[in-house]
């Protein structure tokens, strides 16, 4: 199964002349690799129109742009989950089910397509590529396999966007504002964390296998979340530098 | 008082500082000169002051303020769902509804535990704010387990939006170890209550028959936990409005409800205190 993270009607590529689709400057591209890692930086540049659909290293890069590229990341592989769930649901779910799942659809395609914007217009820096999704492990006309697996992305989410918070660094005038943008979108993934378990196994929206004895939530660095999340992933994500 | 050793155990959790000082010299030659002029007492005060400096470049508040205000919310909460064990009413809620109460109700009173454990490990005991319970006067008119939900809801709602009010506050802060908790940092910790309240409100929603997100089309959509200077249905998002035909996707145009329920908003402190909302539940 091979499908584009960003679904058909959206092409990143053309229509630049979009607002929020302004090419970076020449100069803020330099300005950018000379600030990452330059090489990889520029390699990946210039791989990003050409091989968007083959396997690949792709580096999520240091610094806060990395965390938002981190979020992005995530977020495009939600999405794209959730846009195959209402492309062809499962056979067997129950009444008022799809028509949640259309929204969580929506929220994750307006967190992935946001955080995109952001990374070009707030950031000024160039985001990761589209990611290539492998979904080959879920039966999507499974109800059990599509909750199981919408319940590991939101968990899986929740975590990471609560071990990130901290490594977004206030340093950067923007500091603040990808902060408060981090909260606004990690409680809505807790909604729907707990949504989907009380599908599974009423009463589970908070569980004692999810919340521990302080009453926290999980907390995952990026490396730990993207050893979960590779699997759903073609190319090969390299999160050892994310906040750093 | 070792000044070195301040620095040092400062550098251990925070690589940085010395990066922070204009440099360590400077550090000990300002201590130097000021502690010729000075009192020895006023030391502490020219210490808390280069801190303030050495962290100026992040959004840190004083953590022991942000920290007592969360703690203050969980009281509220704690005690709200004491109350409502306790009333006659719940008797009458399903056995499941009952159980998911019993979860929040033990996850509320591990927050204050927690925070009181945090607060004094890092401000000291005298540093813990006091108890406060939920208004027996307001308890007293919510005549129904529904009743108690409704005001649920709103509790965890705010809950939400005023943790993620501060997460800036407790920017850039250093992790701290606490006695009894371990090494912590005062963000993530913060964060990972902020997603439990997340996760407690989703459920009541439901309880209720309401989405578990907010969307503006809940019934109690309109009332001062939703408002504010922000309010949750705000569909601005780092000056954009995603329901502008597209503005974040060529040839996508998202829906009100859609981009309203996508992004949950902040509450300022003075709005989650504010006598429409929390301020009035306080006994």
């Amino acid at each position: 199964m091979s499908h584009k993270i960003l679904s058909g009607s959206q092409a990143p590529e053309a229509n630049l002349d979009q607002p929020l689709y302004t090419p970076i400057k020449r100069r803020s591209f330099f300005m950018y690799a000379g600030a990452t890692a330059g090489a990889t930086a520029l390699v990946l540049a210039g791989c990003k129109k050409d091989d968007e659909n083959s396997p690949g290293i792709v580096s999520l890069g240091n610094g806060n742009l990395s965390v938002l590229n981190y979020a992005y990341a995530l977020e495009q592989l939600e999405a794209a989950f959730y846009a195959q769930v209402v492309k062809t649901p499962a056979t067997d779910f129950k009444s008022g089910e799809l028509a949640y799942f259309t929204q969580v659809a929506a929220h994750e395609a307006i967190h992935r397509d946001f955080l995109k914007a952001a990374i070009i217009n707030v950031a000024k820096a160039s985001p990761i590529q589209d990611l290539t999704p492998n979904f080959s492990s879920i039966t999507f006309t499974s109800r059990a396999s599509v909750l199981a697996t919408a319940q590991a992305f939101e968990d899986l989410g929740v975590a990471a966007y609560n071990g990130a918070g901290k490594l977004i660094s206030a340093s950067d005038s923007n500091g603040a504002t990808y902060l408060t943008v981090a909260g606004k979108i990690v409680s809505v993934e807790a909604r729907h964390a707990a949504y989907v378990r009380d599908l599974i196994t009423p009463g589970s929206f908070a569980d004692d296998n999810q919340v521990d004895s302080n009453g926290l939530d999980k907390s995952m660095t990026p490396t730990a979340v993207i050893a979960v999340a590779q699997k759903y992933i073609n190319q090969t994500l390299d999160a050892s530098s994310v906040g750093k | 008082m070792n000044f070195l050793n301040i620095l040092n155990q400062l550098a251990e959790v925070d690589s940085n500082v010395f990066d922070r000082f204009d440099s360590r010299r400077a550090v000990f030659s300002s201590l130097g000169t000021v502690a010729k002029r000075s009192a020895l007492a006023a030391a502490p005060v020219l210490i808390t002051s280069m801190f303030q400096k050495a962290y100026a470049g992040t959004n840190a508040g004083d953590p022991i303020e942000v920290l007592n205000y969360a703690l203050t919310l969980e009281y509220l909460e704690a005690d709200f769902y004491n109350k409502m064990k306790a009333s006659p009413f719940f008797a009458t809620a399903s056995s499941a509804d009952q159980a998911a109460i019993n979860q929040i109700s033990k996850h509320e009173t591990a927050h204050v535990a927690l925070l009181r454990t945090v607060i004094s490990g890092v401000g000291g005991a005298s540093a813990v704010g006091a108890p406060v319970s939920f208004k027996t006067s307001t308890f007293a008119t919510l005549t129904s387990f529904q009743a108690q939900l409704a005001i649920a809801q709103q509790l965890e709602d705010i809950g939400v939006r005023a943790y993620k009010g501060r997460a800036t506050d407790l920017q850039g802060l250093p992790d701290v170890n606490v006695p009894n908790v371990g090494t912590i940092n005062a963000l993530e910790s913060a964060l990972r209550i902020h997603s439990v309240e997340a996760r407690h409100a989703a459920h009541i929603r439901v309880m209720r028959g309401q989405t578990p997100w907010i969307n503006g089309n809940g019934d109690l959509d309109s009332q001062p936990a939703y408002t504010g200077t922000t309010p949750e249905n705000n569909v601005t998002q780092a000056g954009y409005n995603l329901t502008s035909a597209g503005v974040i996707t060529p040839g996508v145009t998202y829906s009100a409800a859609d981009v309203q329920a996508a992004f949950d908003e902040i509450l300022t402190k003075a709005e989650v205190l504010d006598n429409s909302r929390a301020g009035s539940l306080v006994q």
